[in-house]
């Protein structure tokens, strides 16, 4: 089975749709009235964060169909998602600061609902491989990963609300709000970073799962071939030991 | 039901007989109280300050309970002979998370007065009712999240790092929703009403992580 396959096209995609998407980020979106060149970080930061939060509740839904199947590869996919956003997630991070400390002068606020429910959520999935890893039955392991995982998957939704409530917003609210001063072109090139962003969790998914996979399959031909040579080594040796 | 009584029945016994758990989280709240005076250097605090500090003592006093609700279990076999029996596996959740709840509650029994003797300006018990509606609803989540990882938590070779850094950024809208309640009730001007809103998102989230421990709960049981 291979999993390698459409990885090129997919990596082609990405690449063709993220250049396209900063190049219109640097030549055709109309630079923010209020806030200046600094607003452009929007349509990397935005993206990433959506993709991330993303592939945190995708993790969870992958964890479900491993409970529900007890395959082991829904696990692997699972573990992949969750581990990409947490890199990913990283970034998002520290974007967000360099934003912050651009628009409001300060690299942290307190007072923004979205970064610090951001930063909860990625705190409580930092802990996902020390709890993983400390487990020693694989089966176990996957088991208790997706556990963990469902339910993370379900505390990102009730968190952002509990953190929204709680704060009042400052936070440039871009989606609904009809002030938010987004115009046409800004709008088409966010949908094009956010589709690029997508394309880029996608390959880089892709690219781990093949890359697990492809190392599972070498570890099982080592296997085999040392099974081989073992009993290579019994036969030949089985009429020496006879005639002596 | 028979099987969570039974169940229950033999956690408090093990709890009444040997005290391991219940006078441990105690002692650790009112020493908790003693440093808050000592590290903000202050007499007496109230409102924000004062809910702030009740619910981080409790929420780490929770934890030491939360630490040690499935260890007996599995050092001294518990959790075979409940595989053994023939009831629906749930019974565990339900019981231990009852457990936890009860532990809860007599630690806040001895930690509550101590507050207000130790710390609190506003005296807590002109506003009663409305105390232990916030505490029970933060109770409730409490242990349901504290239960939820203290199973996922038991298996791991390193369980008592585990479940802190597992169950604190989960148990953080239930601190805000609670703090938030909780702080108008000990306002130095005279106690305010409770927010509605913070008791519906406690409600909430203990609805929530009810239902999602119930759906996941079995899994962490199996073998």
């Amino acid at each position: 089975m291979t999993y390698g396959k459409g990885l090129p096209g997919l990596a082609a995609a990405t690449c063709l749709t993220l250049t396209t998407g900063f190049l219109l980020v640097a030549f055709y979106a109309p630079t923010d009235v209020d806030q200046g060149l600094i607003q452009k970080i929007f349509y990397l930061h935005v993206p990433l964060a959506i993709v991330t939060l993303g592939g945190f509740i995708l993790g969870g839904i992958l964890a479900i169909a491993y409970l529900r199947t007890g395959e082991r590869v829904w696990d692997v996919r699972s573990y992949v998602a969750i581990h990409l956003s947490l890199v990913l997630g990283v970034a998002v991070l520290l974007t967000g600061a360099i934003w912050a400390k651009a628009s409001w002068g300060v690299w942290w606020e307190w007072k923004e609902p979205t970064l610090v429910s951001f930063l909860i959520v990625f705190l409580l999935y930092a802990t996902y491989q020390p709890l993983r890893f400390s487990i020693d039955d694989p089966e176990r392991q996957s088991r208790y990963a997706a556990v963990f995982a469902i339910t993370a998957g379900a505390f990102v939704p009730l968190n952002f609300l509990a953190v929204r409530l709680a704060e009042p917003l400052i936070h440039p609210r871009v989606f609904g709000a009809a002030d938010s001063g987004m115009e046409g072109p800004m709008w088409l090139t966010f949908f094009v970073c956010l589709a690029g962003m997508t394309l880029l969790f996608m390959a880089l998914w892709k690219y781990e799962m093949t890359s697990k996979n492809a190392a599972q399959q070498l570890r099982a031909l080592r296997r085999r071939l040392a099974d081989e040579a073992e009993a290579r080594e019994r036969r030949s040796a089985a009429p020496a030991t006879t005639t002596s | 039901m028979r099987a969570v009584g039974a169940l229950l029945r033999k956690d408090l016994r093990a709890e009444l007989r040997t005290g391991e758990t219940v006078p441990a989280m105690c002692l650790f709240a009112v020493t908790t109280f003693v440093i808050f005076h000592f590290a903000l250097d202050r007499e007496a605090i109230d409102g924000d300050l004062a809910s702030g500090v009740m619910w981080v003592t409790i929420l780490f006093a929770a934890i030491l309970g939360i630490n040690r609700l499935f260890v007996a279990e599995r050092e001294q076999g518990g959790f075979d002979g409940f595989l053994l029996a023939p009831v629906d596996r749930t019974a565990m959740l339900v019981a231990k998370a009852i457990a936890l709840f009860l532990f809860l509650a007599a630690l806040q029994v001895v930690a509550v007065p101590a507050f207000a003797v130790l710390l609190l300006e506003p005296s807590p018990f002109g506003s009663l009712h409305e105390l232990v509606l916030v505490l029970v609803l933060g109770d409730v989540g409490l242990a349901i999240i504290g239960t939820l990882a203290s199973a996922l938590a038991v298996q791991t070779r390193a369980r008592d790092l585990i479940v802190p850094i597992v169950s604190l950024p989960l148990l953080v809208p239930l601190v805000i929703a609670a703090t938030e309640a909780t702080s108008p009730l000990w306002a130095a001007g005279g106690a305010g009403d409770v927010p509605f809103k913070w008791l519906a998102v406690l409600g909430l989230y203990d609805l929530t992580f009810g239902l999602i421990a119930y759906a996941v709960f079995d899994f962490l049981l199996e073998d």
